[in-house]
């Protein structure tokens, strides 16, 4: 049973940054604009939390510290997203370029900055994980779900769930939501009824920015004890769990959860007794999210619901 | 005069104008990197970036050409896909597993000198091939996004290559790849004896070796297949417009998977090139690290406007700008600012490729207010000549 537990716990810790992620992705999208950028995101919201939390670890350590990282991080992630913004909707370049580029300065600065400003000059930053909740006060007595879902868990969890709460009701229920969607599937007609196009873009871009920077903080501290400047492609999964969940919140946590369970496994196998005695080596699973995730695009790509506008620069003067 | 008006008037020089302003927005930022990292070697730092592969000599150019051989490639690779309408970012998958390819056939087959190495150049592009194949196939016929199989393609690729590596061909000592046979290692065709500092008697021999000669040929060669044959015009013209050359009666089908094949074979082959150089040269490391080439083979494609004899010089001007960041050490500086450097540049040509649109429009909307303002007075001084 141990196992099992240890096996939904490390699942946990890989979804809920997926699916953070992959709900910024899909606003983005849905107010038609890609962004490709996500796992550069990822990083440099990352590197700002977890730089934050290193420097101040001597002073303070906890929950408020963890708080303190990730409205940091989210911050971090804004202003990164900016530039993808002005790139795509302001100059109405190609925004694969335009992110790709943004992917490509940010594991080059985060480097950089970590050996520039670490009085040890190395590229790791290493902190002090004092984020763990070893057991929630009522909630983790409750038999098995108590096990599986309270115990050594972080509070990022429960955020992650919130956020998916909220991303639901804003798609769907907000005048904001259906603003955006309007934007991604028709922004002239969008703009023909008094919405401002480039406005709801920026939003949706900021809001991808703020959920990639918090989902790199959070990929990193319950799996790692340093930060490298990488996040595994993580942005990169993140963007196939967006696809593969159609754009749609709760089917995205699906996918999440599944691509979460992959990724465990290929973390914790050696702690399952059959699979550790498997003649399988450790380059094997952790190809296994990956490959999982080419065959799941092939069969769900056929039919993709895609927002109609999407990769397209709006222009006021084109039909 | 009207010499540079023929210049200035042609596409062309439009198009490099764009990239030209890119570079140097790139290298001014570097520098403002440079300044807030630390104020007092920034003016030094930066001339070293701009003296480049110079810093080192004989020997340091020939570094440059070494490190461009694999960029050519993979530069190559990027803009073949891009040509056809895709994007391949999985040209670093494709260069990992062409080179382990190159390598597994170098140690573990015996053949005489040429045919050796001809034969591990072969295999490090069919494996390249086929892992640009697979995507290829995907987005044809099961409408995957070819960026995201592309990515997913160099993880795999990355894992895979570090599987065959530690199982065949495995240096435990170095957590490296062992040595190739000297017969699968590339001839180096006198090219070190031209690109060589001298330290007194002692000649510092750089490590390049005909593989660059093979790069530039290679790139001449898609020139003239993308240029002069009905292969390269079906597969521009699947880029330019999927629907009309399906209406033309082209295969689109065809042309993608067989775009994204040729893309996965030069970057594959590019790996061979790079990792064919004898004990000095260089070996695949067993890290989880996603190879920087594939990578940088996006800047270089976009830097040359996909252009194969464009690409072979933005090849070597990256890999010129990322010697001298190598050198950027002697001053305390980490190199990384060159990526940082070449980030911005390919920032910044991801606009200049729609300023490239605007600007002869806002050169005729000027020239055109232009003639209208000596239009009115002429029109004034007519006036006034009346009364």
């Amino acid at each position: 049973m141990a196992v099992f537990y240890l096996i939904i716990q490390q699942t946990m810790f890989f979804t809920i940054p997926l699916l953070v992620v992959a709900l910024g992705g899909m606003f983005t999208e849905r107010g038609g604009v890609t962004n490709i950028a996500l796992d550069g995101t990822m990083i440099m919201g990352a590197f700002a939390g977890i730089f934050f939390i290193s420097q101040t670890q001597d002073s303070m350590s906890g929950t408020t510290q963890l708080l303190l990282a990730i409205a940091l991080a989210i911050l971090t992630g804004i202003v990164f997203s900016l530039f993808l913004a002005f790139s795509a909707i302001n100059m109405k370049a190609d925004q694969i370029i335009g992110g790709t580029a943004l992917n490509l300065f940010a594991p080059a600065f985060a480097i950089f900055a970590a050996r520039t400003f670490q009085v040890n000059g190395v590229q790791q930053i290493e902190f002090n994980n004092t984020f763990r909740i070893s057991k929630v006060p009522v909630l983790g007595d409750i038999p098995i779900l108590g096990d599986m879902f309270f115990k050594s868990c972080y509070i990022t969890t429960y955020l992650g769930i919130l956020i998916l709460i909220v991303a639901t009701f804003v798609l769907y229920r907000t005048k904001f939501g259906l603003r955006l969607r309007s934007c991604g599937e028709h922004p002239q007609a969008a703009d023909s009824v008094g919405i401002n196009v480039y406005k709801m873009r920026y939003s949706g871009v900021m809001i991808s920015g703020a959920l990639g920077g918090l989902g790199g903080l959070i990929f990193v501290i319950p799996t790692s004890t340093n930060f490298n400047a990488d996040v595994a492609g993580y942005g990169f999964l993140a963007l196939a769990v967006m696809i593969c969940g159609q754009w749609k919140p709760v089917r995205i946590f699906i996918v999440s959860i599944f691509f979460g369970s992959m990724k465990a496994l290929a973390a914790a196998y050696s702690a399952v007794p059959f699979l550790a005695n498997a003649p399988i080596t450790s380059d094997f699973y952790k190809m296994v999210p990956f490959i999982a995730t080419l065959i799941i695009m092939a069969f769900s790509s056929k039919n993709s619901r895609a927002p109609k506008a999407i990769a397209q620069p709006y222009d006021k003067g084109s039909r | 005069m009207n010499l540079i008006k023929n210049v200035t008037a042609k596409e062309g020089y439009n198009k490099a104008l764009g990239s030209i302003s890119a570079i140097l927005i790139g290298l001014v930022v570097g520098f403002l990197v440079l300044l807030l990292a630390n104020p007092a070697n920034a003016f030094d730092g930066f001339i070293t970036i701009i003296a480049g592969g110079f810093t080192g000599g004989g020997r340091g150019v020939g570094q440059v050409l070494y490190f461009a051989t694999p960029l050519i490639l993979t530069g190559l690779s990027v803009g073949v896909a891009f040509k056809t309408g895709m994007f391949n970012i999985g040209a670093s998958g494709q260069f990992v597993m062409g080179a382990v390819a190159a390598v597994v056939v170098g140690v573990h087959v015996t053949l005489p000198a040429p045919i050796h190495w001809i034969v591990a150049l072969l295999a490090a592009a069919i494996v390249g091939g086929i892992w640009g194949f697979i995507p290829g196939m995907l987005k044809a016929f099961f409408n995957v996004h070819e960026v995201i199989a592309t990515i997913m393609m160099n993880y795999i690729g990355m894992y895979l290559c570090n599987f065959i590596v530690k199982e065949t061909v495995y240096n435990s000592l170095k957590n490296i790849s062992l040595d190739v046979q000297s017969s699968a290692v590339l001839p180096k065709a006198g090219l070190d004896k031209i690109f060589v500092t001298m330290h007194g008697t002692y000649a510092d021999t750089s490590t390049l070796n005909s593989g660059i000669l093979i790069a530039i040929g290679t790139a001449v060669l898609i020139y003239f297949i993308m240029e002069k044959t009905t292969l390269g015009y079906e597969l521009k013209a699947v880029g330019f417009n999927k629907n009309a050359s399906k209406y033309a009666g082209m295969n689109e089908k065809r042309n993608i998977i067989l775009s994204m094949t040729i893309a996965g074979a030069l970057a594959g082959l590019g790996g061979g090139l790079t990792f064919l150089s004898g004990h000095s040269g260089r070996h695949l490391q067993v890290v989880d690290v996603l190879a920087g080439e594939g990578f940088n083979g996006i800047s270089v494609a976009l830097l040359g406007l996909s252009n194969p004899i464009g690409i072979i010089f933005s090849a070597i001007f990256i890999s010129y700008l990322t010697q001298g960041g190598t050198y950027l050490q002697t001053f305390n500086y980490m190199p990384e600012v060159i990526d940082i450097i070449i980030a911005v540049i390919i920032y910044f040509s991801a606009f200049a490729l729609v300023l490239r649109q605007i600007l002869p429009k806002l050169k005729k909307k000027l020239q055109e207010r232009k003639a209208e303002r000596v239009a009115a007075s002429e029109i004034k001084e007519s006036n006034g000549g009346e009364k």
